[in-house]
């Protein structure tokens, strides 16, 4: 067991320079499509501006380089971004850094609670149609489950919005923050308020997945000959459960949800379009819809990282969690 | 073995499990695994259940634990110490005063460490006695914290053996519990059931290894297709052919390397597709039209039991 820690060091570092490939090759393939694009970023930049001569655009062009081959281009921004200078977002005339580490605030506490949420009730729901499986228990849940995973995730918003934000008036309609107020002045209560319903939204929308397989997990490990050793030795029920269902069935399941980061990436961006959530999610649409290049690229490389470290969190985890790979080299 | 004054630890009467398949849309098929089986097992003794695979050993014990699958029909009936044995009795002596010994490694816990799975989950753990049985069998000290698949294929099965001794149960059901083992293990595993059939208890060895049997058991019986065709002594199965009663037991005997090793024609029919009449009767060489029509009743023959019209 000593060797445990020397072989996690290993394989974060193997996954360290992995991460660092792929987002060279995300910012490549990124860099060309965004290059594709019919956008023009002298007239993206002078908006704010206002109208320019033909000789002050050639100058601004010059100035940002827009005039070099792509190639060039490519290298400038590649060297900018290793010394972490994303660039100013065009849209809010900041610094793409600063407004994505300030979305990124308010999407990591609505990703988590959904995390949160969807992992512990797919769990649950997964071991419950596990148990009671083909009875009534397991037919119901399983069904909603399917309705769920079908249903488009910014639809169950309008929907949850309709009922419980209009109709009801239980929870806010939009934003992270009440209206009209300070940021200094809005409490902790405020802030988990607005983020309930949105949340929720995007727990719905993701545990079908983690219950699904837990569940069949559950049967295979009900299936298996050593839950049929344990009966023999007359565990049953709770005991029986405890010791041998939720130790195995938990295994699978805690990798599942390490590695669901991209599904829940992808939904919070509609999600939060749904519920004007000021998070990275409705920021990358605001940046697409507004051709605003810096935020969207800097936001492309930002969430690939994001998944990156969510898939390698699961494989670490599995090497401390599963004993046939943390002992193998006993 | 006073067999004639005592009730037996544990009797099964026309004991038939089948399982119910669905075979094309509408047809609902029967298989027949265990047929009208009829065993009884004595304070004292170790009883050899011998059969080949296929025979329905594994089954036997399921059936006599109560933990066949669902889709099983049980018949017949099963007696411990005379209380017929209902679901809720089988659960109450599992693990308690029935314990088995599983046949193969995956029936450990992939993931709990062996010493805790042979303390098993009821308080408090027989933590020092299982440390004494572990020595005894020869298990490193480390065993106790290695996860089964740590452990040699023999090593799992002297942890399975273990398990199943610390229940200190009544009646055990050691179902194919040495192969893996070298020889000197594999003895002492045995040494230490006929400790406990000394000590009245009884043991069901269920095994595939003949030779183990004639060496250790008290008396054989012999399963085929499901059935129990010969109980006999041990010392008619060393004694040969001439002693035994039932021609599978005899076929059996000679298709043992130490004797003729010659084997029998034909194969152990399929559960789905069993013959009418004695169930041996396509691959006996004394078989009548009346072996083909009835199946024949049990008979005590000898000091032993068998279930065949030619036996003599």
């Amino acid at each position: 067991m000593k060797s445990t820690a020397g072989r996690m060091l290993v394989l974060f570092m193997k996954n360290c320079i992995r991460i660092l490939s792929l987002l060279f090759a995300v910012s490549v393939i990124s860099f060309v499509l965004v290059s594709a694009l019919p956008i023009d970023p002298i007239q993206q930049y002078m908006m704010g501006i206002g109208p320019v001569s033909e000789e002050q655009r050639t100058e601004i062009a010059a100035y940002w380089g827009v005039d070099k081959p792509p190639a060039a281009r490519y290298i400038s921004w590649l060297c900018a971004l290793c010394s972490g200078n994303f660039g100013t977002s065009l849209l809010y005339r900041r610094p793409v850094i600063e407004i994505i580490a300030e979305r990124f605030q308010n999407s990591l506490a609505l990703m988590l609670c959904a995390w949160l949420f969807s992992g512990m009730i797919g769990f649950l729901l997964g071991c419950v149609m596990g148990i009671y499986r083909d009875k009534w228990q397991d037919q119901v849940i399983r069904k909603l489950c399917y309705l769920l995973s079908s249903v488009p995730t910014f639809w169950l918003g309008m929907v949850l919005l309709l009922l419980f934000s209009v109709k009801l008036g239980w929870f806010p309609v939009g934003f992270s923050t009440p209206i009209g107020m300070l940021d200094s002045e809005v409490s902790v209560w405020q802030r988990l308020h607005h983020l309930v319903l949105p949340a929720f939204t995007l727990s719905l929308a993701s545990f079908s997945n983690i219950a699904l397989h837990t569940r069949q997990k559950m049967i295979d490990v009900e299936n298996s000959a050593y839950i049929l050793f344990a009966r023999a030795r007359g565990e049953s029920g709770w005991t029986l459960f405890v010791r041998h269902g939720l130790r195995n069935a938990i295994l699978p399941a805690l990798t599942l949800q390490f590695a669901s980061f991209a599904e829940l990436f992808g939904g919070s961006v509609l999600a939060e379009n749904v519920f004007s959530y000021p998070g990275l999610g409705s920021a990358v649409s605001a940046a697409g819809l507004n051709s605003d290049v810096p935020l969207l690229l800097g936001i492309t490389l930002f969430s690939t990282l994001f998944v990156c470290v969510g898939n390698m969190i699961a494989n670490l985890l599995y090497g401390v969690i599963d004993p046939k790979m943390r002992d193998s080299g006993e | 073995m006073n067999k004639g004054q005592n009730i037996p630890v544990l009797e099964a009467r026309n004991l038939s499990v089948s399982f119910r398949m669905y075979d094309g849309t509408f047809k609902q098929k029967e298989l027949r695994v265990i047929s009208d089986l009829s065993i009884q097992v004595f304070s004292g003794e170790i009883l050899a259940i011998a059969g080949s695979s296929g025979s329905g050993k594994s089954l036997l014990a399921s059936a006599i634990l109560g933990i066949l699958p669902r889709t099983a029909a049980v018949r017949g009936e099963l007696r411990y110490h005379g209380q017929t044995l209902t679901p809720k009795l089988q659960k109450q002596l599992r693990g308690t005063k029935i314990a088995l010994v599983p046949q193969s490694v995956d029936f450990l816990d992939p993931l709990m460490r062996a010493g805790a799975q042979a303390d098993g989950h009821r308080k408090p753990y027989p933590t020092q006695k299982r440390r004494r049985l572990f020595a005894r069998f020869g298990l490193p000290d480390d065993t106790e914290r290695c996860y089964p698949f740590q452990l040699s294929g023999g090593m799992a099965r002297r942890v399975l053996v273990s398990t199943a001794l610390l229940a200190d149960a009544q009646l055990m059901i050691a179902d194919e519990p040495t192969p893996g083992m070298s020889l000197g293990q594999a003895l002492e595993v045995l040494k230490v059931f006929r400790e406990m059939a000394d000590e009245g208890k009884a043991v069901i060895l269920i095994t595939h290894d003949i030779d183990l049997a004639f060496a250790f058991a008290d008396r054989i019986a012999v399963l085929y297709a499901g059935t129990i065709v010969e109980t006999a002594s041990a010392q008619d199965f060393q004694a040969g052919p001439d002693a035994l009663r039932h021609p599978y037991s005899r076929a059996l005997w000679r298709a043992l390397p130490q004797n003729d090793f010659e084997p029998i024609a034909g194969v152990q029919p399929y559960a789905g597709n069993l013959p009418k009449g004695c169930l041996f009767a396509p691959r006996c060489s004394q078989s009548t039209p009346k072996c083909t029509q009835e199946t024949p009743p049990v008979r005590t023959l000898r000091g032993g039991e068998v279930r065949c019209f030619a036996a003599e």
